[in-house]
């Protein structure tokens, strides 16, 4: 049965303020906080960013915070360009990456959250094993069982084109935490970023195991959780779609069955 | 050292609704009311097979106030659980995915709900010559 509220040990409580002296043109960034150390609680920590000298991306005032104001604050990045997929966080009530999302597109107090119902690891950083081992699971690899050619495997132009609007998912985990499907069964249900790779390989006419892949998603759980809430395609800062390549996942089941 | 026990992330106490969410939750809630309605549905039937008195007490209860509103909730409850579940047979051929056409649909979901219902109320009114 899902559960709807925080845990005891999860309630966020309110946290300390810190003020940019003298900056005329600001915005306050509001950021979950909890560390493993102190044994408290987490807690909304709001910093005052002088947007001057601040660049245009919310990654750009999270790096400017721990640069200038507190370098306690936590959080993964690495590219700062929408390619690596490290930032990824809850910010203004939804999933992105806070390298592309502009500080002026968030009304009013930025509100910052690590990736929805995942566990804390310390501040913006939540623990992704279950999702990388999810990942793992559905084999994203090319499976063969026909004699290795000399050269590479060949593809017509047509074939090729069915793996646009898959293979650009960096595997930043914004959709799969955006889903209330997997935030109630996400340690049986496989979640729309892995279920997007599944399909990616399914559909890849180089692959030859498409029936062991079919066969590894008819699950009550894993494949069928999803309910189309479409919360993923709308997270997806790739503009990708994961719930249109589970709908066709759903009818390649369909139509193996005759 | 023994590891902390780690908070879990805020979810719905976080996440920016939009419409497309909302008529997910609502055709499951509604689902759950037509249920709860159809044993209401049932009982109806029970007391006109049982005689013309039991049948008056029921139909009695029906059209007190309180029996009127759940009478109304039920016909939106019906009216929007139709109009989702069209939806869903659009989405289960793998149509309606972008998200363009997907957040329309969904807002239409609750046009088509309220105008029905208050279509089918309004017919019935004029039919009892009650208005």
């Amino acid at each position: 049965m899902a559960e709807f509220s925080l845990p005891a040990n999860s309630k966020i409580g309110k946290g300390k303020t810190v003020k940019a002296d003298g900056a005329k043109n600001t915005k306050n960034f509001s950021i979950y906080r909890w560390n493993p150390d102190d044994g408290e609680n987490p807690k909304m920590d709001t910093y005052e960013v002088d947007l001057d000298t601040c660049g245009p991306m919310v990654l750009d005032a999270l790096i400017k915070i721990k640069n200038e104001m507190d370098s306690t604050v936590t959080f993964r990045r690495s590219c700062r360009e929408g390619v690596c997929g490290s930032c990824a966080m809850n910010i203004d009530g939804t999933n992105t990456l806070a390298c592309t999302k502009a500080i002026e597109d968030v009304k009013g107090d930025v509100a910052i959250t690590p990736l929805p119902h995942m566990e804390v690891v310390k501040d913006l950083v939540p623990d992704l094993s279950n999702f990388y081992a999810q990942y793992a699971s559905i084999k994203p690899w090319m499976r063969t069982q026909s004699t290795t050619p000399e050269k590479e495997r060949r593809q017509s132009k047509e074939d090729r084109v069915k793996l646009d609007g898959l293979y650009e998912c960096i595997l930043c985990a914004c959709c799969s935490t955006s889903c209330p499907s997997y935030w109630w069964n996400g340690d049986k249900y496989l979640g729309p970023a892995v279920l997007l790779q599944a399909y990616r390989w399914l559909i890849d006419s180089r692959d030859e195991a498409t029936g062991e892949r079919l066969d590894n998603l008819e699950d009550p759980f894993r494949l069928y959780r999803c309910h189309t809430i479409m919360n993923c395609a709308n997270a997806c800062p790739k503009g990708l779609n994961p719930a249109k390549a589970i709908a066709e996942i759903k009818k390649m089941m369909v139509e193996r069955k005759g | 050292m023994a590891q902390v026990k780690r908070p879990l992330s805020p979810h719905l106490q976080v996440y920016r609704w939009g419409a497309h969410m909302a008529v997910s939750i609502i055709n499951r809630m509604t689902g759950v009311a037509l249920a709860v309605g159809t044993i209401l549905l049932a009982w109806w039937l029970v007391a006109i097979a049982t005689g013309y008195e039991y049948f008056n007490t029921i139909q009695g209860y029906a059209d007190s106030i309180l029996g009127r509103l759940v009478l109304f909730g039920l016909t939106y409850a019906l009216m929007q659980h139709l109009a989702g579940g069209i939806r869903h047979l659009f989405m289960d051929t793998g149509k309606m995915y972008d998200l363009k056409s997907n957040t329309l649909s969904a807002k239409l979901t609750f046009v088509f709900a309220i105008v029905t219902t208050l279509a089918i109320w309004f017919a019935a009114y004029k039919v009892m010559g009650r208005l």
